[in-house]
């Protein structure tokens, strides 16, 4: 019942920005498509060029999305962890270790994980909290660019760029204050 | 000559009124001077006993804290419990939850209240799970890791070693925590602060909101308090528990409520309602007994004069266990206000036995009658009572053996006091109510009551069969069952260390030696049997003082592993040959070996500040002459009922040859004491009864007089404990005691219906102050049964239902001449 009427909501919305913006794709109209999103599991790639390191480092796993605040990363190889951000405690499970953070306690990092969850979340408000928002391209093949307004995250990270299609992540660049890069690749996958 | 003194004091006496004054004259004209100087002797005792035993109570110290239920002479292994009870890391804590409100208004209040206490040096500790001293740990971790890091020895810096070391590190760079790692790379490339932050970090954490411990559905913000004082010490807990207290009001808003648990708060509560209640049950059952006796007696002369011997009675008592024990526990006195019903039958008797038949004829006559018929009675009465209660003086719980030291002196006191002072105390106007026309009315009862003896009998069988068939589950074995904390406030406390990632700490080693630095290191020689034990699963995880703070042999053993600089540089750049990292990278890493090796080994001091020095505080304990490291472990199966294969655990142990390791499962060994004290309370009321049988058959001579004594007091206990398992209550040690008491107190008035069918029916009197007698005890005692303090309440259940069966069954079983 709510789910059609939103449906019915968003056909409007849609119709409306399409006769009056019919060549501008707005970081608004992103947001609503992305928060639309109730799909969440994904699998992922992720290459890290780090400067002391003479080879990038490869790693791969699985994401899933629960809106709007649980975020969790498992990472199966090369070694397993599972990393589960939920609300704003972050917990990591490594070794047989847990270990449970407040994300304030870390705000730095904080600002890069909240970059994605926000963004799978569609959540502008929060993003724009931390970062200047840039959007290109059109809805089937857009860029959304972040910019740290925060001096903390802007000491960790320089930018970050995703790319994607409609309602779908399909990558993450993060490129590091220090220099140092990581691009993640994300391949949608049914929920399990 | 004894006897002939006795003979003397024997002889009666009689006051006389002379210009409004009372003053005593013995009725013979011969020995008349002698009989008064004997009267004042008796008097001038009493008033100077009484002037000693004011004196005594006056010094004595009162408690109301676990005391009473700690053994007097320990074993090895129970003096380990005593300890972990009385002063453990354990005792301690202070369990804080901040409930109603929302959320943000209790996460506020944790926060406010945290500061507060943490400003108290009552408390060295207090966590709520903000993370203060987060840098400063970082920095402690970071700066020492090679004095702290469990993986630091010459293994690791050989170049096998710095290859699967630099390999992990480069791995963990793959996962998200290469954000943390990465810029630490250079300067720890094998990642030992990774390790530590590992190993620190293992502890369970409770759930987070708003940046505060919560409870998992959240309802409820948690805190965590160290007191720097003793659990057992009652009154530094108390005052940490209104410190608590007053800090929350400052801190919190009126819709917010506290909640306190821990073995601290409970000793504290436990006190309170001891006090409370003793108070509260000693007035109320003292105004009962006083309003029956002054229905009987219509006489307030009467009623104070027969006070006389209780309160004598009573101020003995507490005297006595003074003496014989330094300090008297406030359930000493509870039960001291049910022994007033049982030591003011003896002037019950004395005033309505003795009451002239004949009005003229002088009351002297009367009480030399009473000493004459009733006084033998009474006096195996007393004794029976008193050897009753002379097997509780063996007991090694102590509560039990102040029980039975206050209850001989009071009832002895009692006794006497009536017998000796009492007459001589009477004037000779007084009017007491004849009890003789509804003691009547009481022999014609009796004698109808000879027709209930079937259904007795049957009664008898049918609680015998309850018995029997529930003996294997009717006992409680568990210490916790005497404990005077409500089950709400037990289960609240459950709930709340489970939420915090149970701190109830139930199995432990302790290691005592004779120095820190011997501690540290047989703890860490311990831990390699606990690995062990962990690797195989026996044990989930354990703690260890030396985790925070290593040995100083150890800490020299580690950085002696460090290699030289130059040599460091050679096995690192083998070592990384076919590793993607740059040895240039890691100028940091040689410069922090060589500062590393030039350091001292930490000390405490040295930790000042930060969380590590809460680990090494809370499970090194010093203590006069030695130190006490504790090992807690945790078992394996998650609950909170978790059972650990304790005998593995202590073959492990003793594997090692190490002195001073023992291993303890407290709620094991509590029980096991409990179930001594229970065992051996069974053995001294046996011990107890038959001394009683004993006294009984020396007295009489007569099996058949002593079956018919004991046959209605064994039904009573019958049915009164089958009554008992069928409400659903569980018997405890006290329950126990309480048989032991309806036997003792109640032979009096089988004694009296025993000596009445010898002489051919009891007097309708003698009837009646066996009624009003039984009812004084029954209200002594009976008020008990209100108390909320399991071990009073035990006794109140057990001895006020006994004793109106005693009597009942006493008057139907009585055989009809």
């Amino acid at each position: 019942m709510s789910r059609s009427i939103r449906l019915l909501l968003g056909a409007l919305l849609f119709g409306f920005t399409l006769s009056a913006q019919a060549a501008q794709f707005t970081v608004s109209q992103l947001m609503a498509a992305l928060a639309n999103n109730k799909h969440g599991a994904a699998s992922f790639t992720e290459k890290k060029f780090i400067s002391i390191l003479d080879q990038p480092v490869e790693s791969s796993g699985e994401l899933l999305f629960i809106p709007p605040a649980r975020l969790e990363k498992r990472t199966l190889k090369p070694k397993r962890e599972t990393l589960v951000l939920d609300g704003d405690v972050l917990s990591i499970e490594r070794r047989r270790q847990k270990h449970v953070l407040q994300l304030k306690d870390y705000p730095e990092v904080a600002g890069m994980i909240e970059s994605m969850r926000a963004t799978l979340a569609g959540d502008r408000k929060a993003l724009e909290r931390i970062y200047h928002l840039a959007l290109q391209g059109d809805r089937e093949r857009w860029t959304l660019v972040l910019i740290p307004r925060d001096a903390k995250v802007g000491g960790m990270v320089a930018r970050i760029r995703m790319d994607g299609s409609q309602d779908e992540v399909r990558a993450v660049e993060i490129l590091q204050a220090d220099g140092d890069r990581s691009l993640m690749s994300i391949q949608k996958t049914a929920l399990p | 000559m004894q006897r002939r003194r006795l003979a003397c004091l024997v002889l009666p006496i009689r006051p006389t009124k002379q210009a409004g004054r009372l003053r005593y004259r013995p009725t013979l004209a011969n020995g008349q001077s002698r009989m008064s100087r004997r009267a004042s002797v008796a008097i001038a005792l009493w008033l100077a006993f009484l002037l000693v035993c004011v004196w005594l109570v006056s010094r004595a110290s009162f408690t109301a804290d676990l005391s009473a239920f700690l053994p007097s002479s320990p074993t090895p292994e129970q003096q380990l419990l005593v300890d972990q009870i009385k002063s453990g890391a354990a005792s301690r804590l202070i369990l804080i939850g901040i409930e109603g409100g929302d959320p943000a208004a209790r996460a506020r209040a944790s926060r406010n209240l945290a500061a507060r206490l943490r400003g108290d040096p009552r408390f060295p500790h207090i966590a709520n799970g903000e993370t203060l001293g987060l840098a400063r740990d970082r920095q402690i971790l970071l700066e020492n890791r090679y004095l702290l890091s469990p993986a630091v020895n010459a293994e690791r810096f050989s170049v096998a070693g710095l290859r699967a070391g630099v390999a992990d590190s480069i791995d963990l760079l793959a996962t998200s925590a290469g954000l943390f790692s990465k810029a630490l790379l250079p300067r720890d490339p094998t990642g030992e602060f990774m390790q530590l932050l590992d190993a620190m970090g293992s502890r369970q954490h409770p759930q987070m909101a708003d940046g505060v411990w919560v409870s998992r559905d959240g309802q409820r913000a948690l805190l965590l308090a160290r007191t720097r004082a003793d659990g057992a010490d009652t009154d530094a807990q108390e005052a940490a528990v209104a410190a608590i207290r007053a800090a929350f009001h400052a801190a919190a808003g009126p819709e917010l409520r506290l909640a306190l648990t821990g073995p601290g708060p409970f000793s504290v509560t436990a006190r309170a309602t001891i006090k409370g209640e003793v108070a509260t049950l000693s007035g109320l059952g003292g105004l009962i007994i006083i309003t029956i006796l002054l229905l009987v007696y219509r006489s307030p002369t009467a009623l104070l004069l027969g006070l006389l011997p209780v309160l004598s009675g009573a101020l003995a008592g507490v005297a006595a266990v003074s003496l014989g024990f330094g300090v008297v526990h406030g359930v000493t006195l509870g039960f001291g206000t049910a022994l007033m019903g049982e030591a003011v039958d003896y002037s019950i008797y004395l005033f309505t036995q003795s009451e002239r038949a004949v009005a003229g004829e002088p009351r002297s006559s009367g009480t030399a009658t009473w000493v004459a018929t009733s006084w033998p009675t009474i006096r195996i009465g007393v004794l029976t009572s008193v050897f009753g209660f002379a097997s509780l003086l063996f007991s090694g719980f102590p509560g039990l053996a102040q029980l039975g030291l206050y209850a001989i002196a009071g009832v002895v006191t009692a006794a006497l006091i009536t017998r000796f002072v009492l007459p001589r105390l009477l004037p000779v106007n007084l009017r007491l109510r004849d009890l003789s026309a509804f003691g009547r009315r009481v022999q014609v009862w009796v004698a109808w009551a000879g027709r209930l003896r079937a259904p007795v009998l049957v009664l008898f069988v049918a609680a015998c069969v309850v018995l029997v068939t529930n003996s294997d589950h009717m006992w409680n074995r568990e210490l916790a069952a005497l404990s005077p904390v409500s089950a709400a406030d037990q289960a609240l406390d459950m709930s709340m260390r489970a939420d915090l990632g149970a701190p109830d700490v139930r199995y432990l080693v302790v290691v005592t030696a004779a120095s820190q630095e011997a501690a540290l290191a047989t703890s860490e020689h311990a831990s390699v049997a606990l690995r062990q034990l962990e690797a195989a699963g026996v044990i989930d995880a354990f703690e260890s003082p030396a985790f925070y703070l290593p040995s100083q042999a150890t800490q020299r053993q580690r950085l002696a592993s460090l290699p030289p600089d130059a040599e460091l540089r050679r096995r690192f750049k083998e070592a990384i040959a076919d590793l993607p990292l740059r040895p240039d990278r890691c100028e940091p890493f040689f410069a922090d070996v060589a500062k590393a090796r030039g350091q001292r080994p930490l000390t405490r001091q040295d930790l000042e500040g930060s969380s590590l020095v809460e680990g090494v505080d809370a499970l090194l304990l010093p203590s006069p002459g030695s130190w006490t490291a504790l090992l807690p472990l945790r078992a394996s199966a998650s609950g909170a009922h978790a059972v650990l294969d304790a005998a593995r655990v202590r073959a492990a142990l003793a594997q090692t040859g190490l002195a001073g390791v023992h291993f303890v499962d407290i709620k094991g060994e509590a029980d096991r004491l409990y179930q001594g004290y229970l065992r051996e309370a069974i053995l001294l009321s046996l011990s107890g009864l038959a001394a009683i049988l004993g006294l009984l058959f020396a007295t009489t001579r007569s099996p058949a007089r002593v079956f018919r004594i004991l046959a209605p007091l064994v039904v009573a206990v019958a049915v009164v404990i089958a009554g008992l398992v069928l409400a659903g209550r569980q018997l405890t040690i006290l329950h126990l005691v309480g048989m032991l008491l309806v036997v003792a107190v109640g032979s009096n008035y089988a004694l009296f219906f025993d000596r009445g069918l010898e002489e051919g029916g009891l007097s309708p009197r003698t009837l009646a102050s066996l009624l009003v007698a039984t009812s004084t005890t029954v209200a002594g005692f009976g008020i008990l049964a209100f108390s909320s303090v399991p071990v009073l309440n035990a006794i109140g259940a057990t001895v006020g239902p006994g004793a109106i069966l005693a009597l009942v069954f006493s008057a139907i079983l009585a055989r009809r001449t």
